[in-house]
C-alpha cells in the first residue's frame, strides 16, 4: 500500500546513509579479522611444520644411509681382513713362504673374494719372500716403510687408495702374525678399490646428492660427482673425528642448504661422506608451497567476498527494517494525533451545539416577532439581519456535524452497490448547483462489465460528494467554463476505480502534500475537513485515493475500491 | 377531545423557554421541565400527549426517561431533540420507542410539523383501539395501545 499513498501526510524517515556505511565497514573488518586470522596463522604454522618435516625426512634418510653404509663398508673390510688372518693362522710360515703354495692360496682367495689383485708374504725383516700377482714385487723390502711398522705394531693395516702401476686404483689390506718368538711377519693383499666405489654406487643416490670416500687428508678415495676426480683433494673440509656416524646441516656449495653425513670407517683410513640436497623432495616442496599459498590466497579472497556480500545484505535489511519502522511509527503517531483531534473535535461540537441551539431559538423568536408584528419602520431590516444570524447558525451546524462525522468511526453497512447508479445519484444531488454555475458534468464508463462493489452506500456517497464539491468549488473560482469528467473503470478483477477530473485552477505542489490533512483549506469559508474525512472513509473501506494536479490545467482524484471489502490494516 | 398537552424537557432553560414561546406563537401550548425527575413527575400527574425530550440531562438522562415512560405510558409519543446524538443514539432511541429523533439546532416549523404528527399518531392509535374495544376485542385494543411506533412487535 505504500506506493499508492503518495502525497500522504506522513513521510518515512530514512536513516542516514553514513551511519549504515560505517556499520557495514566495521562489520566487514571485524568479521574478516576473526575469520581470516586463524586461516593465516594456521597456514603459516603448517608451512613451517611442513618445511621442518620435509627436512627431517631428508635428514632421516641421510642418517639411515650413512649408518648402513658405514656398517657395510666396515663389514666389507673386516671380511677381507678376517680371510687374511685366517690364512695366517691356518698355514705355517713355510707354507706361506712357498711360492707355489701361495699361488694356490691366492687362487682360492680370488675365487672366493673376487677383488684381490695380488697377495704377498713378507718376513719379519721386511722382505717379500713370496708374491703372487701382476706386479714384479718379489724380493722387495718394505722394512723402511711406515705401513710396515704400523702393521707389525698394530697387527693389521689398511692403506689409502693409490694409483697402481697400470693406472688402476688399489688399496692394500695387510695382517701380521708372529710365528715363534721372533718378530711378526705380514701377509699383504692388494684390492681393486673399485669395489669401494661399487659399494657406494649401489646406494643409488640421486643427483645432485652424492656419496664418496675420502682419507684423513681429504683426498678422494672413490670417484665423486661434484667434488673432483679420484685421488684429488675434495672440496669438503675433513670433518672432525667421531666414532659414531654424524648427520648435520651444512651450507651447500651453491648456497643451498644441504645435509652432510659422515662416518669414519673403523680400522681404515677412509671417511664416508654423504651430501644430500633435498632437491628431489624440494621439487615437491615447491609445488606444495605454491599450492599452499595459492589455496590460502584464494580462500582469503573468497572469505572476504562472502563476508562483504553478507554484510551488505544484512545492513541493507537493517536499513529497510529501520526505515519501515520509522514509517510505521510515524503513521501510528499520525493516527493517534488524528484520533485525539477527533475526540477533541467531537467534544467541541457537542459543547457548541447547545449554545447554538439557543441562538437559533432566540433569533428565531426575533424573526417570529418581527414577522407577526405589523409593519414597523425597521421590519425589513430586522428580518434581513435575523436571517443572516440564522444563516450563520446553520453554517455552524454544518461544521459541527462534519466534525462529528470526522470524529466517529461509523460502522460500515455492507450492501451491493452499482457504482454507475451511485455516481448518477450523487450527481443528482449537485445538479442544480452545477447548472447554476455553468459547470458541465460528464460520466464516462470505460468498462462495460464493471463489477458491483460490496460496500457502504452512505459512505461512498459521502466520498463522491466531497470530491465533487471540491471540484465545484474549485471551478467556481476559475473564470472558465467548468467541466467535470467522472470516469468509471475496473482495475483488474478485484478493483474498481472512480476518477473525478476537473479543469479548475489546479493545486500547487506544496499544497498537494497537505490536502488530506484535517483543517487544511485554501478557501476562505472552507472547513478543511472534507478531504481528510474522505481519505479516512476510503481507507476504512479498503481502498486507495490518488491525486494528480497541474496548476492552470486541472485536478483529478482517483479512488480505487476493492470489489469485496478488505481489511485496511494499520500497516498500509 | 381533551386539549392537546405538550411537554418540553431540556436542562438548557434558555433554550427550552425560547422554544416554548415560539411554539406558542404557532398555537402550540406547552409546559417545560428541566430534568428527568421533573419530567417523570409531570407525566404521572398530567399525562401529556407528546413529549419533546433532550438526551443529555443531569440526574436521570433522556434514555432512562424514555424507557420508563414507554413502560408506564405507552401512548405517550416521545420526540427526542438533542444536541449530541450519533446515529447509534438515534437507532437506540427509536428501538426504545421514540416516535421521532431530531438534532439541534432545529427548524421550528419542522418541529411543529412533527409534534402534530405525533399527536395525530396518538389519536389514531386511540381511535383504532377504541373501535376494537367497542367491538369487544379488548386484547387487540390493548395490543394496539402497546405497539411500538413502527409496529415492529411487542415490547
Amino acid at each position: 500500500m505504500a506506493d499508492s499513498m503518495f502525497k500522504t501526510p506522513w513521510r518515512a524517515e530514512v536513516g542516514k546513509k553514513k551511519r549504515y556505511l560505517f556499520l557495514w565497514r566495521w562489520v566487514v573488518i571485524a568479521t574478516s579479522v576473526v575469520a581470516l586470522s586463524p586461516m593465516v596463522i594456521l597456514s603459516f604454522v603448517n608451512y613451517f611444520q611442513y618445511k621442518r618435516a620435509l627436512h627431517e625426512e631428508v635428514g632421516e634418510r641421510a642418517r639411515h644411509v650413512t649408518a648402513s653404509t658405514k656398517r657395510s663398508l666396515e663389514f666389507f673390510l673386516a671380511q677381507r681382513r678376517s680371510a687374511l688372518t685366517f690364512i695366517t693362522r691356518e698355514r705355517t710360515f713355510e707354507d706361506l713362504g712357498d711360492q707355489a703354495k701361495l699361488e694356490a692360496i691366492f687362487e682360492n682367495l680370488q675365487d672366493v673374494l673376487g677383488d684381490i689383485v695380488d697377495l704377498g708374504f713378507i718376513d719379519s725383516g721386511g722382505k717379500q719372500i713370496s708374491y703372487v700377482g701382476p706386479y714384479d714385487l718379489k724380493g722387495k723390502n718394505y722394512s723402511e716403510q711406515d705401513w710396515f711398522h704400523e702393521v707389525t705394531i698394530r697387527g693389521y693395516y689398511v692403506s689409502d687408495v693409490f694409483m697402481g702401476y697400470r693406472h688402476i686404483p688399489h688399496f692394500v689390506i695387510a695382517v701380521a702374525r708372529k710365528w715363534g718368538a721372533g718378530k711378526p711377519c705380514v701377509l699383504r693383499a692388494t684390492i681393486d678399490s673399485d669395489i669401494l666405489a661399487q659399494q657406494i654406487r649401489s646406494l643409488n643416490i640421486e643427483p645432485p646428492s652424492e656419496a664418496f670416500l675420502i682419507n684423513r687428508e681429504g683426498v678422494l678415495q672413490t670417484p665423486s660427482r661434484n667434488q673432483g676426480n679420484l685421488l684429488e683433494k675434495s672440496h669438503v673440509d675433513v670433518p672432525p673425528y667421531s666414532e659414531q656416524w654424524v648427520v648435520r646441516e651444512a651450507g651447500g656449495s651453491s648456497g643451498k642448504t644441504s645435509i652432510l653425513g659422515y662416518a669414519y670407517i673403523n680400522s681404515s683410513p677412509f671417511i664416508l661422506i654423504i651430501i644430500k640436497y633435498p632437491a628431489t623432495s624440494l621439487a615437491n616442496w615447491f609445488n606444495l608451497k605454491r599450492g599452499l599459498w595459492l589455496f590460502l590466497i584464494f580462500s582469503m579472497i573468497v572469505t572476504v567476498l562472502i563476508i562483504m556480500t553478507m554484510a551488505t545484505y544484512m545492513v541493507s535489511r537493517i536499513r529497510e527494517a529501520d526505515s519501515h519502522r520509522a514509517m510505521v511509527l510515524h503513521k501510528v503517531e499520525y493516527q493517534a494525533k488524528m484520533a485525539s483531534l477527533g475526540r477533541m473535535a467531537a467534544g467541541v461540537a457537542h459543547e457548541i451545539n447547545n449554545p447554538m441551539a439557543i441562538i437559533n431559538e432566540k433569533a428565531g423568536m426575533l424573526k417570529d416577532i418581527a414577522t407577526f408584528k405589523d409593519d414597523f419602520s425597521y421590519k425589513d431590516k430586522t428580518l434581513q439581519l435575523v436571517d443572516s444570524i440564522l444563516h450563520s447558525v446553520e453554517r455552524c451546524s454544518r461544521i459541527t456535524h462534519r466534525l462529528l462525522g470526522f470524529a466517529k468511526y461509523i460502522d460500515v453497512k455492507i450492501e451491493a452497490i452499482d457504482m454507475d447508479i451511485l455516481v448518477k445519484e450523487v450527481i443528482g444531488f449537485l445538479e442544480v448547483e452545477a447548472n447554476y454555475r455553468n459547470i458541465e458534468i460528464k460520466v464516462d464508463v470505460l468498462d462495460d462489465n464493471i463489477p458491483t462493489i460490496k460496500s457502504d452506500r452512505g459512505q461512498l456517497q459521502q466520498v463522491l460528494l466531497n470530491m465533487l464539491n471540491n471540484s465545484l468549488n474549485a471551478l467556481a473560482e476559475s473564470g472558465r467554463d467548468g467541466r467535470i469528467l467522472i470516469t468509471l473503470n475496473s482495475e483488474g478483477p478485484d478493483h474498481v476505480s472512480v476518477t473525478i477530473e476537473d479543469n479548475g485552477p489546479g493545486i500547487s505542489k506544496e499544497n498537494l502534500t497537505h490536502i488530506f490533512e484535517p483543517f487544511y483549506t485554501t478557501r476562505s469559508n472552507g472547513t478543511g475537513l472534507g478531504l481528510s474525512i474522505t481519505y479516512g472513509i476510503v481507507e476504512k473501506l479498503g481502498g486507495q485515493i490518488e491525486t494528480k494536479s497541474e496548476v492552470g490545467v486541472g485536478t483529478s482524484f482517483k479512488v480505487t475500491l476493492p470489489v469485496k471489502k478488505q481489511n485496511s490494516g494499520s500497516g498500509s | 377531545m381533551k386539549k392537546f398537552k405538550l411537554l418540553l424537557v431540556d436542562d438548557e432553560e434558555e433554550f427550552v423557554r425560547a422554544l416554548a414561546e415560539r411554539l406558542k406563537m404557532r398555537d402550540l401550548e406547552s409546559d417545560t421541565v428541566f430534568d428527568g425527575d421533573q419530567a417523570l413527575s409531570f407525566v404521572d400527574e398530567k399525562e401529556p400527549d407528546v413529549m419533546v425530550l433532550d438526551l443529555k440531562m443531569p440526574g436521570i438522562d433522556g434514555i432512562e426517561v424514555l424507557r420508563r415512560v414507554r413502560k408506564t405510558y405507552p401512548n405517550l409519543q416521545v420526540i427526542i431533540l438533542t444536541g449530541h446524538g450519533t446515529e447509534k443514539d438515534e437507532e437506540r432511541a427509536r428501538r426504545l420507542g421514540a416516535f421521532d429523533y431530531m438534532r439541534k439546532p432545529v427548524d421550528i416549523d419542522d418541529l411543529v410539523g412533527r409534534v402534530k404528527k405525533a399527536y395525530k399518531r396518538k389519536l389514531d392509535d386511540l381511535s383504532v383501539a377504541a373501535t376494537f374495544a367497542e367491538a369487544g376485542e379488548f386484547d387487540t385494543a390493548r395490543e394496539i395501545m402497546n405497539e411500538d411506533d413502527d409496529g415492529s412487535g411487542k415490547r
